[in-house]
């Protein structure tokens, strides 16, 4: 760096897609699997464009569990995008796979149901989300603020290594905007 | 035997032996390969087929073998890797075979052993007894390379084939309805452990 460069102003990321991009290849998550989600199609995007990830869609979140289940094994980083309806498909799998395996599986669940939902079966599904987690012993955090955004995403990666445990980060409408209604 | 032409509908074919097969496969395995035994009869057999340190045996997450070794065979693309499943369990997690066909790593066996009944908890019919061709599924998902074998020298030939050449395969045999000889140990964290040591992950 040049003299004089250290008081330049942060080039920091700002938008929150960027920021949970850079937090993953920060931590050498080079693996990233979805089923998609209208919310997150930014950071999808974000990620498919940066050679440093493998990304790809897949059919079910539990088959997206697996592959990153396998991929750590490897010797491998990854982690899961999904919507909240998707979660809900995941019981068995983190009950019999993940949990037991100690598994850092990373999941990015983009949150439906709540703060101005208008479909009755993402509302009803959402409730089950955290109980869910909490019945597994899953570390799980809502993030809401996009100054504590980078600080989670990171020390929750860095502490799902190291303590080899799945971790569930749960992106709020207060975070990201949310799905709001087409009218 | 001709292993190029297409084989002929799964309901002709000899009923072999899991078993039996599992200890061909496992003496074809000499690079070192990877194998992910699906849930029940399949990682049974596989763990009394003889003991590998690169054997990684489910105790649950039924259908997802193929999802497992996937990720496998992309973390480590220099390692051949098997993915060896029931036809019950792929047939929860058909989509897999998709996604595998979207990716077409070239580290990557499919071994299907199709009893045609969930052996396990009373040999209930799976739906390839009566009309699904697992083989038709997989090319109709995109795996070209996928072939019935049609008795236990096919079987074998295959596996050399598969082994050798760029993947994705999927291999198909029918098996008779009897359960496995043995059953695996069921300590989860120390099947992972040994597996990722095995596969050069941990030191």
């Amino acid at each position: 760096m040049a003299k004089g460069m250290e008081n330049e102003p942060s080039r920091a990321p700002t938008a929150w897609h960027a920021i949970v991009r850079e937090a993953l290849k920060r931590n050498d998550v080079r693996l990233v699997t979805y089923v998609p989600d209208r919310v997150l199609t930014p950071l999808i995007d974000a990620i498919h464009k940066d050679d440093f990830f493998t990304a790809f869609v897949t059919t079910r979140e539990e088959e997206a569990l697996g592959i990153v289940t396998g991929a750590w094994m490897g010797g491998m980083r990854g982690a899961v995008l999904m919507q909240t309806s998707g979660f809900a498909t995941l019981p068995n799998a983190l009950a019999s796979l993940a949990v037991p395996y100690q598994i850092p599986l990373l999941m990015f669940v983009s949150e439906r149901g709540t703060l101005g939902e208008f479909n009755l079966g993402q509302a009803l599904v959402c409730r089950t989300m955290r109980p869910v987690l909490d019945a597994l012993g899953i570390e799980n955090h809502t993030i809401t603020r996009l100054d504590e955004l980078d600080f989670i995403v990171d020390r929750s990666i860095k502490q799902a290594v190291a303590t080899q445990a799945p971790c569930a980060l749960i992106l709020s409408p207060l975070l990201t905007g949310g799905k709001t209604f087409a009218h | 035997m001709n292993i190029a032409s297409a084989a002929p509908h799964h309901a002709n074919l000899k009923l072999t032996s899991r078993f039996d097969l599992s200890q061909r496969l496992v003496a074809l395995l000499t690079r070192g390969e990877a194998v992910i035994g699906g849930i029940g009869n399949t990682n049974f057999d596989l763990w009394a087929a003889g003991r590998r340190p690169e054997n990684f045996y489910m105790l649950g997450s039924m259908g997802l073998a193929c999802p497992i070794a996937l990720g496998v065979a992309l973390a480590q693309p220099t390692r051949g890797v098997v993915a060896l499943e029931g036809d019950g369990s792929l047939l929860m997690q058909l989509g897999s075979l998709t996604t595998i066909a979207m990716l077409a790593p070239k580290n990557l066996t499919i071994i299907v052993m199709d009893n045609g009944c969930y052996q396990i908890t009373g040999a209930q019919k799976t739906t390839t007894a009566v009309a699904a061709d697992i083989v038709a599924i997989a090319q109709g998902a995109g795996l070209k390379q996928a072939r019935w074998a049609a008795d236990e020298a096919m079987f074998e030939s295959l596996i050399r084939r598969a082994l050798a050449e760029d993947g994705p395969h999927l291999i198909a045999a029918r098996i008779d309805d009897k359960p496995a000889v043995a059953t695996t140990e069921r300590d989860p964290s120390l099947i992972r452990d040994r597996f990722m040591r095995g596969i050069g992950t941990k030191s």
